[in-house]
């Protein structure tokens, strides 16, 4: 499977979950998991461009798939991506442990819908928990994103 | 000349400085720690709310492939109790012959190579128990004298008379904070027989302290290390990992990881109280008020932790932002076989905010008045006693929050098919849908009341940075859980310095105890900490440069006229460092009378809720929550906005969704898909007015501003689905069968208000 564009070896343990593979097995900690069974959305990843959550997934599932997590948004020293860049400018987070599978969910959304609507953005991350933010900061986060995404 | 001025000072909307890696996914949260040659920890809990523990039987789970390590009480090397409470109450681990008093309990933990291995190591265990029978009723408790904490307030003539009364009795549900990041931390052993905890906690001094009694190593050989820390809402301030872990790594000489699921978060942390009050307010026809009186039942669960400071709050605060000449309120806390409670967002307010602001409600629809007019004749005002006696000596614009926040345009009508009570579920009808709005307000202390010696410690340090310019460093140990203590932090410093180049060192337990973050305090404690060590390191510059030095901003000494003399690096060439350890203002206990000046300043807010309700279908959507708060001085607007929206999403989940459920003693819904919080589509627009008038004492003016939205924002919500529905709507949350009619919250126990429930009677059904 490739995984932020770099080729990764299988997962040994066929029982092993996608979310515990890329935490564990490839350190990409920043796929977080908070409920363990696909309710809060915090471990949303891109499975060939799709959001999934990785804690509902067998790793070997993803044989022969292509899959992004937060850490594949922009390298460590490069620019951050436009969503990235949106939620640190509208404090679209505050203790940022559910941001990577909002950011991740986003990323998807907005290839989607390039100039969404208010009901639409408020649809888009419906199925995505913040227990901090009341999630204002995080529609404005995602309005802002496409903003950046259309000058980008 | 363009005016020198240091970008990023207190009062602008700053970016938080850890944004960049939580949005790249490199902020290590306490569950993404790892060491080299770490174990995974797991720990097996009581099935059972009352049991004494016949036998733990450890052998087959020690020679099970990988297990390192099984602990149960029986090696535990120091005090064998910890607590928020002093005396600690809680075991930590409970060992044989003695009694389990909660579901979730734990009795032993297990290192191995692999979580999975740990994870069967620990069901390995053979655990016999004798059943007792579990108390779970607090009132039921209370008159066992089962009781952590109870206290009365007596003001004025407690058997005072008024032209108008009305009676109500009123429950709240347990409340989880629900914190998305669950309990986590990894120790590490440093050979010496030392440990170093890295964990996501509250406040790193006050579990430093539990822990160090129940390793009973030397003073200093336990350090703890702020880990990201995925929100806590008071879900951290009692330990969870802490021990068990450095037990484990102390014992296996190898790092060790602990974190719990989202089931085990359930009885891994404490939760808010449950409440039954009953209450009786008295006004004369004028609408003014003449008596409260309130018996506020607290289940305090199985083990003390908070349950006094609650106890004391819910009667402080039970009579509501009022002049109250004559009040009689009884307060108490009861010890059952429940999960404990203790600190949550705005504690012991919540709870009774929802009582008093319901009997407002109903007084003013018994005088026919109008609620908002009601609140403003009665409402408290700086120079005003509360029913404690104390005078509101700081600000107190409670007037001006009720009428801006009444003002408040309301919000249009959405065509849209989401937004109708019950959204996606498509059951509501657009014909019968009800709007209505409701209106309450409430406060609460900031800070440690009580006579608790609070105080915060800051170190901040001025050198020349990499660049040979200045740079400014902040050594707190005040956990920051999302609030954004170290965004305001760096603004202080900045606004002192005059430098904009500011970093926060990681918080650990190297530098003078924070206190926790809780009770809206690290603004206002560690925020005075910084500014008044910054304010030393500036007099420092100012002597060094000399006259006509005579202030510091945007990189450079000026003078009195504000012209630049030269840059500050100038006078680096030794670096500057000082210490501040700040406190409060001191406060007293109570007196038997429950009368003193317990606390050291408070917040007051006004909500006013907007609701849209199919009563027939039982269906509710919170359309809009405007709101008032007053802030003293909001040092970084974006943020306060997002802690408003915070609180109040926190708010609508407890007015309309959000309860754990138990039978028994045992928790029925420990998942996120049983306990249901707040998502996008249930959050209601948010229409926010700060109020700025300066608080004396404060940084700035500042006060603290994560509690109040969650304080009167339920009471708000539910004010408003009795206005659409016409139901009396005793409970919080709001049950669909409530709303419909089909139910109704009535009291097990007939309680005299102001009257201890060890006098009252089980109601007949």
């Amino acid at each position: 499977m490739i995984v932020n564009g770099i080729e990764r070896p299988e997962a040994s343990d066929p029982r092993r979950l996608l979310s515990d593979y890329l935490r564990h097995d490839l350190g990409l900690t920043g796929t977080h998991v908070g409920c363990e069974h696909g309710v809060c959305g915090c471990c949303t990843i891109l499975f060939d461009g799709r959001p999934v959550r990785s804690c509902l997934l067998l790793a070997v599932q993803a044989r022969g798939h292509e899959l992004a997590t937060v850490e594949g948004l922009a390298q460590p020293e490069a620019p951050m991506h436009p969503v990235q860049q949106a939620f640190k400018e509208c404090h679209g987070l505050q203790c940022g442990f559910c941001t990577p599978g909002f950011l991740m969910a986003t990323v998807a959304f907005l290839r989607e819908f390039p100039d969404p609507s208010d009901a639409e953005i408020a649809d888009a991350i419906a199925g995505n928990l913040c227990r901090c933010t009341g999630y204002a900061n995080i529609r404005r986060s995602v309005r802002r994103a496409a903003e950046l995404s259309r000058q980008a | 000349m363009p005016e020198l001025r240091t970008r990023g000072r207190v009062g602008e909307s700053v970016p938080r400085p850890d944004a960049p890696a939580k949005v790249r996914g490199d902020f290590s949260f306490g569950s993404d720690l790892v060491a080299p040659g770490m174990l995974y920890a797991k720990t097996l809990r009581s099935p059972h709310a009352h049991a004494l523990i016949r036998s733990l039987d450890v052998a087959q789970a020690i020679s099970m492939p990988g297990v390192r390590a099984v602990l149960t009480a029986a090696d535990l090397p120091g005090v064998r109790l910890f607590s928020l409470h002093d005396p600690p109450d809680q075991p930590v681990l409970v060992g044989v012959g003695e009694e389990v008093r909660y579901a979730g309990e734990p009795v032993a933990v297990v290192a191995a190579d692999h979580p999975e291995q740990a994870r069967r190591a620990a069901a390995a265990i053979e655990a016999d128990y004798e059943l007792l029978p579990a108390l779970t009723d607090p009132v039921e408790a209370i008159r066992a004298g089962s009781v952590l904490r109870e206290l009365l307030i007596r003001r004025g003539d407690p058997e005072a008379r008024a032209e108008v009364v009305v009676d109500g009795y009123y429950e709240l549900g347990q409340q989880d904070q629900a914190p998305l990041g669950p309990e986590a931390g990894l120790a590490v052993p440093a050979g010496d027989g030392s440990v170093d905890l890295h964990v996501a906690t509250q406040a790193l001094h006050v579990d430093l302290g539990q822990v160090e009694a129940c390793l009973a190593l030397r003073p200093g050989a336990v350090r703890l290390h702020l880990a990201g820390v995925g929100g806590a809402f008071g879900a951290r301030e009692d330990l969870s990992i802490h021990i068990h872990a450095c037990l484990l790594a102390l014992r296996t000489g190898r790092p060790v990881k602990m974190w719990y699921g989202r089931e085990e978060s359930f009885v891994g942390h404490v939760h808010r109280h449950p409440a039954q009050m009953w209450y009786s307010t008295g006004a004369d026809r004028s609408g003014a008020l003449v008596f409260v009186r309130a018996t506020i039942v607290l289940d305090g669960g199985a083990y003390a932790s908070s349950s006094g400071a609650v106890t004391a709050n819910a009667a402080c605060f039970g009579a509501g932002p009022y002049r109250v000449p004559n009040a009689l309120v009884w307060s108490g806390a009861a010890r059952t076989n429940s999960v404990p409670n203790g600190a949550m967002r705005g504690f012991g307010a919540v709870q009774t905010c929802f009582a008093h602001e319901s009997q407002m409600d109903a007084l003013a629809a018994r005088l026919g008045m109008d609620p908002v007019q009601l609140r403003l004749k009665n409402a408290l005002r700086s120079g005003e006693q509360l029913i404690t006696g104390q005078r509101v000596t700081g600000a107190a614009p409670l007037e001006e929050l009720i009428r801006l926040c009444a003002e408040l345009p309301e919000p249009a009508r959405s065509g849209h098919r989401l937004s109708l009570p019950g959204g996606a579920g498509n059951v509501a009808e657009a014909a019968n849908v009800v709007r209505a709005t409701g209106f309450a307000v409430g406060f609460k202390n900031i800070a440690y009341s009580e006579g608790h010696d609070d105080y915060s410690t800051a170190r901040v340090r001025l050198e020349r940075g990499p660049d040979g310019r200045a740079l400014a460093s902040i050594k707190t140990a005040a956990s920051e859980v999302g609030q954004g203590v170290v965004t305001i932090t760096q603004q202080i410093a900045r606004t002192e310095l005059g430098v904009e180049e500011v970093v926060s060192l990681p918080a650990d337990t190297t530098v003078g105890d924070a206190g926790s973050s809780s009770a809206s305090r690290q603004t206002w404690m560690t925020g005075s900490a910084v500014q008044l060590a910054s304010r030393r390191v500036a007099e420092e510059v100012l002597r060094r440069a000399g006259p006509p030095a005579r202030s510091l901003d945007a990189g450079q000494v000026l003078d009195a006229e504000g012209m630049a003399l030269a840059p500050i690096e100038l006078f680096l060439e030794e670096p500057i460092e000082r210490e501040f350890e700040y406190h409060h203002r001191p406060t007293s206990g109570l007196n038997p009378e429950g009368q003193g000046d317990a606390h050291v300043s408070f917040m007051f807010v006004a909500h006013r809720a907007t609701v849209d309700v199919d009563p027939e279908a039982g269906l509710a959507r919170v359309v809009e929550v405007a709101t008032a708060q007053d802030v003293g001085k909001a040092l970084n607007p974006l943020q306060v906005h997002g802690q408003i929206e915070g609180g109040i999403a926190q708010g609508v989940g407890m007015a309309t969704m959000e309860e754990i459920k138990q039978r028994e003693g045992k928790i029925l819904n420990a998942s996120f898909t049983d306990y249901i919080i707040p998502t996008a589509l249930d959050m209601p627009a948010v229409s926010s007015i700060l109020v700025e008038e300066p608080e004396p004492d404060a940084p700035y003016g500042a006060k603290g501003v994560g509690e109040p939205p969650l304080i009167s924002s339920p009471a708000a919500i539910a004010a408003a689905l009795r206005a659409a529905t016409g139901r009396r709507l005793g409970r919080l949350p709001v049950s669909p069968d409530e709303l419909a009619g089909l139910a109704e919250c009535e009291p097990d126990w007939e309680v005299t208000p102001g009257v201890s429930p060890s006098d009252g009677r089980r109601r007949q059904r």
